[in-house]
């Protein structure tokens, strides 16, 4: 199981998240002058990278709050946990586990 | 092809069983191909077994990273079944299931398939309902399911706990008698060595790190970490890491990859005649030839390449098989693992041409694909070959999460499955 730092709350068990899916997905401006193809690009393509993912958690058993995170998918770890909002930081190595 | 049968073992067990072959050859990858697969599991190498059997393509390649069946072929709970709600899926799932029952001989391998039957539990009017109206559905699309009572389901699966009194109590089962289960090494292997014999190249421990495009758009070559492999067409049945692949030109595909976990008991002497699954308290049991429980768990939350998960989603799994068979509660678990399943939004698969001319993609199974590998691989081969899909496949494009025509099984099922 996952130990996730809530930027608000601190670290806690997995099971008090919802997974949110990948970050920064922004809804497309000027609705309207959308063509299928552009809706479809926004509701279902996603990057599902092998490595650095940003993406969404909602600490839905805490605060309720949603965040970002950086992890890496071929280890699991967290490379850095931000808040809603925020620009992506920089992808740098995952931290050494002490 | 050294030919398997009877007369052969007898004559391989009075000569100290010297004279066995080799059952696929490892050869060096050529500088081209008429067609290149890449992922050596059971679709991938199906797919290069009927382009060479049945659309006379024999410069053909199978490439694979690591070794031909390790994902997620060798690692699924092998389930084989063909009741889905709508006709598309039917149709596809069905058309797999009929090559099953035929496969262990067309092949000349056995595949150990056992249509022992798989019993769907409903424990709620709402469960009840939709389980119902599956299996009119499947009538309707000549699928075979039928409906039982918990006395029915108990007389089927002895060991089934009917009580009343349990939190999910069992109302009643769909059973689909021709599904059951399959060797799953055995499948790629059986394909792996027909293929082979019709003059098909498995390339293993060769990754592809890119892939070129002409002038005009069209794939031209593969970049390995064995060299650079010429082709016309690729066909992608890479699984969870389709997007990986598909990254590499540039296209976007609606694919998450999610760990999925298995997991086996101790053997224990026969028990389990059938398959049981449960999608409202999500369990799903058989028992293997050796005498092991075969218990699928679900998917880990979030997105992974890790092939391994967390411990709270397989416990979820055991309490409810626990619940279910209360004489398994003793049972201790020898081995768990994981791998990485590439989910759609509507839990159906893809098996089209892509935007690109020349490159095909076959994915997004999710977490029920090994039950869909002959099928899967028969219409995917038409594809390639013919340049456009195989009346069957025809539904299950890209293009559908753009045109709104979703063959959603997802909301059909009401869970991964």
């Amino acid at each position: 199981m996952l130990l996730i730092a809530c930027p608000y709350c601190g670290e806690r068990p997995e099971l008090e998240f919802v997974y949110g899916g990948e970050a920064h997905i922004a809804r497309p401006a000027a609705e309207a002058d959308l063509t299928a193809g552009q809706w479809a690009a926004f509701l279902y393509a996603r990057t599902n990278d092998r490595g650095v993912h940003a993406e969404r958690w909602r600490h839905t058993h805490g605060c309720g709050r949603f965040f970002n995170a950086l992890r890496d998918t071929t280890t699991d770890q967290f490379i850095a946990i931000y808040k809603a909002g925020e620009a992506r930081p920089p992808a740098v190595a995952a931290p050494e586990k002490p | 092809m050294q030919l398997f049968s009877a007369l052969a073992l007898i004559k391989e067990g009075l000569s100290g069983q010297r004279g066995w072959q080799a059952q696929w050859r490892s050869p060096e990858p050529k500088s081209s191909y008429d067609a290149v697969i890449i992922g050596g599991g059971g679709h991938g190498l199906g797919t290069a077994y009927y382009l060479a059997s049945e659309h006379r393509l024999t410069r053909v390649a199978v490439l694979e990273k690591g070794w031909i069946g390790g994902g997620n072929t060798g690692r699924n709970t092998t389930i084989i079944r063909s009741n889905y709600l709508f006709d598309e899926s039917a149709a596809l799932y069905d058309h797999a299931l009929k090559l099953w029952e035929d496969l262990a001989r067309s092949l000349n391998y056995n595949v150990m398939f056992s249509p022992r039957g798989v019993m769907m539990l409903a424990h709620s009017v709402h469960d009840e309902q939709i389980i119902k109206r599956h299996v009119h559905a499947n009538r309707c699309n000549g699928v075979d399911n039928e409906w039982l009572t918990p006395q029915e389901a108990k007389v089927f699966c002895p060991a089934l706990n009917i009580e009343p009194n349990i939190r999910y109590p069992v109302l009643g089962a769909a059973l689909q008698r021709r599904g059951g289960t399959a060797r799953h090494d055995a499948v790629a292997w059986g394909y792996a060595r027909a293929a082979d014999s019709l003059g098909v190249d498995i390339i293993e421990n060769c990754e592809v790190k890119g892939i070129n495009r002409g002038a005009d758009g069209s794939v031209e070559s593969l970049q390995t970490n064995r060299g650079l492999i010429r082709t016309p067409k690729i066909g992608v049945c890479a699984a969870g890491n389709t997007s990986v692949i598909m990254n590499k030109v540039g296209v976007r595909l609606p694919l998450e990859s999610f760990p999925l976990q298995a997991l086996v008991s101790e053997p224990l002497k026969p028990i389990l005649p059938c398959v049981v699954m449960s999608n409202g308290i999500h369990a799903y049991v058989s028992q293997s030839d050796k005498g092991e429980l075969v218990i699928g768990a679900g998917t880990d939350a979030y997105t992974s390449y890790t092939q391994r998960g967390a411990l709270h989603v397989n416990t979820h799994t055991l309490e409810a098989i626990c619940e279910l068979f209360p004489a398994f509660r003793r049972l201790q678990m020898l081995r768990n693992w994981g791998g990485i399943v590439d989910v759609t939004p509507d839990r159906s698969p893809i098996i089209a041409k892509t935007g690109i001319p020349g490159l095909y993609v076959n994915c997004g199974w999710g977490t029920g694909g090994f039950k869909a590998t002959p099928g899967s691989a028969h219409v995917f081969a038409w594809t390639i070959a013919k340049d456009e899909p195989h009346p069957i496949n025809a539904p299950f494009t890209i293009e559908r999460f753009r045109d709104g025509h979703l063959i959603d099984e997802a909301a059909a099922a009401a869970v991964a499955h």
